[in-house]
């Protein structure tokens, strides 16, 4: 169950990573950190909103992606724009920006871990044990947006662009698709997916400005166990790497499981960058 | 070309030739800050014969500085090992782990490359955490006094300590500099440029990349066992992910490239962290902006920018 939860919101934000590798090719360093800013701008916008704490999640909900999108299409505009997109110079400025946000969450937002109320607290008593309600629906959520992005890049006008700009950048702008605002649009979105995962997680673990560094190298892995730029691979990964880091910790101490995962991480980039599901990177 | 040659020593040796005036000169705490900022520089150094002659942007370099600081303290500290034995042993263990991390991080390249480098280096300093009883994790390792004496000097006096630093400095400088004039460097040079035509040239590229990568690891690990002995500390702080990236800031804002460039990014640096802490406690917005502005405005950094203004001799 926990690990389901860990699932679904590493799944939300490690596609976001997937989606910016794969369309733009550009290892964003800088994704843990819209993971930290949404799930900050989330308890902004709850302390905000008066009324009951639904309203206020409801539209923490909507604001926060909305805003770290903003975010993240500014931060393509006024620097990746400008760098080409190499992938050399693309890594350090996004470590550039990692301390940048990092910084401006500590300064504005303060060093305590500040929680945000859960919309409801519902309980789902089974006979033999109970599950928490938002945990469920935490899940849910997680599926629908999933479920929502699979939608638009398989279904729709916009998916089919992004879709052109990903194969062939070049072509795609000689059939007059505007491949920078296509860039600008995907990094929002990928940095969205991140928001959104860490709206629905901060009822459950707080807010910090700290709390990128995790989640982006749980990312990292899920990416690359997945296939670099392989976005059904990723999904599968984040299940799989999400349920089995609650079974290693049992076993392991926390700190050799992190060692021994990322040692595997590092592996498998080395023996097999096609990643686990050895299908060639899509 | 031989006039060449003559102003290449003349600056080189000039720019040693004013450290060692320098400590006469300057107070006492900026004497300290010199002495630090050359022991960083060779680490910059090592990171700029791998990033800015070979093309090869690791940024898991804290593993072989950490290496180099662990690989020196651990011995001192426990087995009381001599401080010239630690010396060499931390140097051996940022090359050998420069070795190992090289046969496999090479067969990738580009952004895989750096993705390896991370992860390894990620690993290293989690296993420091994770050794806490032996490495003293965050805490670190405080070198004894009586540790820190080789043949004969001991390194925790003022005096001592900056010429140990500027003799490790000028030893590293004059091998840096050897090394990009040699038929070697330009080889590596060459893989940077292009590897296919090197290939096709008959030199094999995964060779000299891990010659130049285990080069870089023992510059590090020189640097990190200096550093560990000349300041008496060892903490697995110097093995995180920051001090990967901090060579990387070094190099490019001096000029990736250039021989002069890591010691002119790390003095500047640190003395803008410095100034800048006065005035607010956000120096890592510091950091962020500076390597922003840096590969957005100057991607060649302050020598490289010159060098192509017009000092063509600068090597």
């Amino acid at each position: 169950m926990e690990g389901l939860v860990t699932s679904a919101v590493l799944a939300l934000t490690a596609l976001g990573l997937a989606l910016v590798f794969g369309v733009m090719r550009v290892v964003n360093v800088a994704h843990g950190e819209f993971f930290m800013l949404g799930a900050v701008a989330a308890w902004f916008v709850t302390t905000w909103i008066p009324g009951p704490p639904a309203a206020g999640f409801i539209a923490a909900l909507v604001l926060c992606p909305l805003l770290v999108g903003a975010v993240a299409a500014l931060a393509d505009t006024l620097v990746l724009k400008r760098l080409g997109y190499d992938p050399d110079a693309t890594i350090v400025a996004t470590i550039g920006l990692l301390y940048v946000l990092q910084q401006a969450a500590l300064s504005l937002y303060g060093p305590e871990a500040r929680p945000v109320e859960a919309p409801f607290t519902l309980r789902v008593q089974l006979p033999w044990f109970g599950y928490s309600g938002y945990k469920l629906a935490v899940i849910a959520a997680a599926a629908v947006v999933l479920a929502g992005v699979w939608l638009l890049l398989a279904r729709t006008r916009i998916g089919l662009v992004m879709r052109a700009t990903q194969i062939d950048r070049e072509m795609a702008r000689a059939f007059g698709i505007n491949v920078e605002r296509v860039y600008a649009g995907v990094f929002a979105l990928g940095a969205g997916l991140a928001a959104v995962a860490a709206v629905l997680i901060v009822p459950i673990q707080q807010a910090h400005y700290l709390m990128g560094q995790d989640p982006l190298l749980l990312s990292f892995m899920v990416v690359i166990v997945g296939g670099l730029g392989s976005l059904r691979g990723a999904l599968v990964a984040a299940l799989l790497i999400g349920l089995s880091d609650g079974v290693i910790s049992v076993f392991f101490s926390p700190t050799l499981a992190k060692i021994l995962a990322t040692l595997f991480v590092a592996l498998v980039l080395v023996f097999r960058p096609q990643g686990l599901m050895g299908r060639r990177a899509a | 070309m031989n006039g060449g040659a003559a102003k290449i020593w003349a600056l080189h040796l000039g720019v040693l030739a004013a450290l060692l005036a320098a400590q006469l000169v300057l107070p006492a705490y900026h004497a300290g800050n010199l002495a630090r900022i050359m022991v960083l520089a060779v680490y910059a150094m090592g990171f700029n014969i791998a990033f800015g002659y070979t093309g090869l942007l690791s940024l898991g370099h804290a593993l072989f500085f950490g290496a180099g600081l662990y690989g020196m303290g651990m011995p001192v500290a426990l087995a009381g090992w001599g401080a010239g034995a630690g010396l060499v042993a931390g140097i051996a263990a940022g090359g050998g782990l420069a070795l190992a991390v090289g046969l496999l991080a090479l067969r990738r390249a580009g952004v895989s490359f750096m993705i390896v480098t991370l992860m390894f280096a990620q690993a290293g300093y989690l296993t420091i955490l994770y050794y806490t009883p032996y490495t003293r994790g965050e805490e670190g390792i405080v070198i004894d006094r009586a540790a820190r004496v080789l043949m004969g000097l001991d390194l925790s006096q003022d005096a001592t300590r900056y010429c140990a630093a500027l003799a490790l400095f000028a030893a590293a400088l004059l091998v840096n500099l050897a090394l990009v004039r040699s038929p070697f460097g330009r080889v590596m040079v060459a893989m940077r440029e292009n590897e296919e035509r090197s290939r096709m040239l008959g030199y094999d590229p995964f060779r000299v990349k891990l010659a130049a990568l285990v080069l870089s690891g023992l510059y590090a690990g020189a640097s990190g066992a200096a550093y560990g002995l000349l300041f008496g500390y060892v903490g697995a702080g110097f093995a995180s992910i920051q001090y990967s990236i901090l060579p990387l800031l070094y190099v490019l804002l001096g000029g990736a490239g250039t021989v002069l460039g890591p010691f002119l990014g790390a003095a500047l640096m640190f003395y803008l962290i410095d100034l800048s802490s006065g005035v607010t406690t956000a120096h890592l917005l510091v950091v962020g902006a500076a390597l922003l502005v840096l590969v957005l405005f100057a991607p060649k950094g302050i020598l490289g920018t010159l060098r192509d203004r017009g000092l063509k001799w600068l090597p």
